[in-house]
């Protein structure tokens, strides 16, 4: 195979899986930014691949699917919300619990309601015209499908939105000074209620992104720890929106490398190779945390007093 | 001071988030048209209804104790230790390797060196974490999490690798598990059941580290900066190496779980790729086990049995009335869920009292024009 169709093969595949990363961490650092630390994306992924997988397989339809991904979501992050906001629970804790909560639910529905593993036919690459003529990029970025571009546009949405709308300025402010915010007349249950509820449904989506996107099936666990990663990269990406871009694209790059490495089976041990996303990500860490601030606020309850 | 009435009604806070939970099963269990009393009445004959039932239980029970004891030590000094499958993992890992390499030497002899070998393991393991905390200032909930993924894929090169059964190297089914210990190796058993002398170091175990905590001036140390990092660096306390000393010993106490898993019940170390193949979940069921026993070594012990028992009780379910035993899983995290989010009724009778004691030290008068601190603020 010639040099350019690997750099190629290598930078389409980096980009389609980056999708559930960017999902599920933009909705993350909405929920950080706000000073709420969601550990239970990787549950909530799980729950939310299985509701568009299920609902694709039964029905058919692919919009049903991912709409259900988005309803589960909501519904975890509204859970989550309550628990974080109303009842003050310890946040790293309370997301375990959802993690684990969302890892047996998927699994035991997947059981009860599919058995084995069986695929359906998910969102098919749209080839945008014009772009997708140009040579070599147009088949990286411009022939992809339809969950994989979201996830591109969510970038600058996000930061559009967290650093030029009133409702952006309103999230910074609970996550670095609640009580500020709140003598302010800024409701902080309300802003906290709505990121961690946009984090629920952002990682339902990332979740609906593996199952009738990027596999177009369900396994159990199949997630196997992403959500986390996730997490992570929201820290990685210093809560900047193109930090996590940055962040999703080194690891999902590093990993489709090690796909084609096994593709043209070049002697390098994919285990091993494997760890490499893993430890780069604790070094940057490392560099970064003393000069990076944290949300002031982050998970830290508010409580009004009243 | 706390009334004992009061402490009372904190120890049942996590029986209450259990029953809830149970209770929210049973509606599951209706929605799926399965009788609950069934399910359940086949969950407790499963977890209790032999000898055989029983040991496995207190089996099951063992490396939830050993995870939830790290855990205990690690969320006194505040930290949240998330990488318990991980320190499993190298734990098991360097302790089956003992067991490959000293063939000639005698059985109790390598056990001992093995236990010791997953204690290091698991050290060094959770104790990375802790330095980077320390300082580095990297979150330990990122860095555990990305030292289990590092560990899985260090335990599948090495069970694929250079530690694979040479039996298996020869099939083509290459299942990637070592070699199988000799029999001097295994840990004795305790009765004509499975039941090994893994349960009885777990138990000695708890009560070490109930000393530890409670009766060793480390242990003082280690729950200070849990409470009070800045006052306890006023009060001379070395935070940092305090906070690195909790991770690395919830590492250790992770990893022994790893090498007696690998001793007491696998006689090998095997995988499905996983973590969860070789570590069946504890790293993560622990931290529930702990949470329920009150984040107490003694505590955690029966609590670590309640969670085996639903753990192994789960399996005679699936068979009984067809629950896959993922719903004991989803059951354990909302557990989880209901027992922090219980805190907040504990929090606010505390807070209730302080404000009392207060009033009478200011013997009625107004109190001071104080701002509002956090719950937490007002136990440290």
């Amino acid at each position: 195979m010639s040099p350019e169709l690997v750099i190629v093969g290598i930078l389409t595949s980096g980009i389609r899986l980056a999708t559930p990363y960017l999902y599920a961490a933009i909705g993350e650092a909405f929920g950080q930014r706000s000073g709420v630390l969601n550990l239970g994306v990787d549950g909530q992924m799980l729950l939310g691949a299985f509701a568009a997988f299920y609902v694709t397989f039964t029905t058919g339809n692919l919009w049903l699917g991912l709409l259900a991904a988005v309803i589960v979501g909501a519904l975890m992050g509204l859970a989550m919300a309550f628990v974080t906001v109303n009842l003050q629970a310890v946040q790293g804790i309370s997301g375990i619990g959802f993690y684990l909560f969302g890892l047996g639910m998927s699994e035991l529905l997947f059981k009860m309601l599919v058995g084995t593993v069986k695929t359906v036919s998910g969102f098919q690459p749209i080839a945008i015209p014009v772009l997708s003529k140009i040579p070599y990029i147009g088949q990286v970025f411009f022939e992809q499908s339809i969950m994989v571009y979201g996830a591109f546009l969510l970038v600058p949405i996000a930061w559009f939105v967290l650093n030029k709308t009133t409702l952006g300025l309103k999230i910074r402010a609970v996550g670095e000074n609640p009580e500020a915010a709140d003598s302010l007349g800024v409701s902080v249950a309300r802003v906290r209620y709505f990121t961690v509820t946009l984090g629920g449904i952002l990682s339902g989506v990332a979740g609906a992104s593996m199952s009738i996107s990027l596999l177009n099936l369900f396994q159990e666990n199949m997630t196997s720890g992403l959500g986390f990663i996730a997490v992570a990269l929201v820290y990685f990406g210093a809560w900047k929106a193109w930090g996590v871009l940055a962040g999703a694209l080194l690891f999902s790059l590093i990993n489709a490398s090690q796909l084609w490495m096994k593709v043209l089976e070049v002697p390098i041990n994919s285990e091993l190779a494997s760890t490499l996303p893993y430890i780069l990500t604790i070094i940057v860490l490392a560099m970064s945390a003393s000069r990076v601030r944290s949300p002031s606020a982050l998970t830290k309850p508010f409580d009004r007093g009243d | 001071m706390r009334s004992r009435l009061d402490s009372f009604v904190d120890a049942l806070l996590p029986v209450f988030a259990t029953l809830a939970a149970l209770g929210v099963g049973a509606i599951m269990l209706l929605v799926l048209r399965v009788n609950p009393s069934e399910a359940y009445g086949a969950l407790w004959e499963g977890a209790f209804g032999s000898t055989n039932a029983i040991a496995e239980t207190l089996v099951k029970s063992v490396p939830l104790l050993l995870v939830g004891l790290g855990i205990c030590i690690a969320f006194r000094a505040s930290v949240i230790n998330i990488g318990a499958e991980g320190q499993m993992i190298i734990g098991g890992l360097m302790a089956t390797q003992i067991g490959i390499v000293f063939t000639d030497l005698p059985g109790w002899f390598v056990i001992v060196m093995a236990i010791f070998a997953g204690f290091l393991g698991g050290a060094i393991w959770g104790g990375i974490p802790g330095a980077l905390k320390a300082y580095f200032n990297v979150n330990e909930i990122l860095s555990t999490v990305m030292m289990n993924a590092i560990a899985v894929q260090i335990m599948n090169f090495m069970l694929r690798g250079p530690m694979i059964d040479p039996v298996q190297l020869e099939k083509a089914s290459k299942i990637p598990q070592t070699a199988r210990l000799a029999e001097a190796f295994r840990l004795p058993r305790l009765a004509p059941t499975r039941l090994h002398l893994g349960f009885i170091i777990a138990i000695a175990l708890a009560i070490l580290v109930y000393i530890l905590l409670w009766r060793t001036t480390l242990g003082y140390r280690i729950r200070a900066v849990g409470q009070n990092p800045h006052a306890s660096r006023y009060g001379g306390i070395r935070v940092r190496r305090r906070i690195v000393t909790a991770l690395l010993l919830s590492g250790a106490l992770a990893g022994i779980a790893g090498a007696i898993q690998v001793y007491g019940v696998n006689y090998r170390m095997i995988t499905d790729g996983s973590s969860t193949g070789f570590t069946g979940g504890a790293g993560f069921n622990g931290i529930v086990a702990a949470l329920f026993g009150q984040l107490h070594p003694i505590g955690t012990i029966p609590a670590s049995i309640f969670f085996g028992a639903l753990l192994v009780g789960a399996n005679k379910m699936q068979r009984a009335v067809q629950i896959p035993s993922a719903l004991i899983g989803a059951l354990n995290g909302l557990v989880v869920i209901f027992v922090v989010s219980s805190e907040i009724w504990r929090n606010k009778r505390q807070k209730e009292r302080l404000s009392i004691e207060s009033d009478v030290v200011n013997m009625g008068e107004t109190p001071p024009d104080e701002p509002t601190s956090t719950p937490e603020e007002v136990i440290a």
